[in-house]
């Protein structure tokens, strides 16, 4: 099923918006979702991190993610 | 509220009257401004984005915490985003604890801890181009 997954900062510069549809097999993982997604988007690879939150929360690479979950890609943070 | 996301001019007197009270003995107050330049750029000025939501409860969380390892009273972040110019206040930070010695330590730990974790990012952009920070390697 597609989601849609929230773009921020260098991450929606490099997509090209702030809002990715994006299909999400079930039970897919953290680290297949981001392999997908940088294999798709050479320049993701690039960055220094890139971190997935979902439902508001850090995502660790083995945690699984389904299409009703809220998806975010966190590139590398500059708050401050 | 002690924590927040805002796209207006941060006022630092509001976010010290929000950890105020009779517990406190010392309040620390972090305040984060825009800066000409970097290395050796002028900067014309910065754009904030944040991911509001996750933004707050990792506010809250860095908070619940730092109020763990010291004997904080009251802590509050107040952070803006969109276009800052040079000079402008990006970030206040304040925290309330009986004696001052604590009151520091957990102020910089905090700001330390929000720069690494909490999803607000800036760009910053020059004469001759722009750059997100931290992006690269």
């Amino acid at each position: 099923m597609n989601s849609k997954i929230k773009l921020f900062g260098i991450a929606r510069e490099i997509i090209g918006s702030s809002e990715l549809e994006w299909e999400i097999a079930e039970a897919s993982t953290v680290q297949q979702l981001l392999d997908s997604l940088k294999s798709n988007y050479p320049q993701l690879a690039n960055l220094k991190s890139l971190a997935v939150a979902v439902n508001s929360v850090y995502a660790k690479e083995g945690d699984k993610v389904s299409s009703s979950d809220e998806i975010a890609l966190i590139p590398p943070v500059s708050g401050g | 509220m002690m924590f927040k996301i805002v796209d207006q001019p941060l006022n630092p007197q509001e976010v010290i009257d929000l950890v105020a009270g009779e517990e406190a003995g010392a309040i620390d107050v972090f305040i984060g401004t825009v800066r000409g330049s970097t290395q050796t750029k002028k900067v014309l000025r910065l754009e904030y984005e944040a991911y509001d939501a996750m933004a707050i409860r990792e506010m809250e969380m860095l908070a619940e915490k730092v109020k763990g390892i010291w004997p904080v009273h009251k802590i509050a972040i107040y952070h803006r985003k969109g276009v800052l110019q040079v000079g402008d206040i990006a970030v206040v930070l304040a925290v309330s604890t009986p004696h001052r010695k604590e009151a520091f330590e957990a102020c910089q730990y905090t700001i330390d801890r929000l720069k690494e974790r909490v999803p607000i990012w800036k760009k910053e952009v020059f004469e001759d181009g722009e750059e997100w920070v931290a992006a690269h390697p």
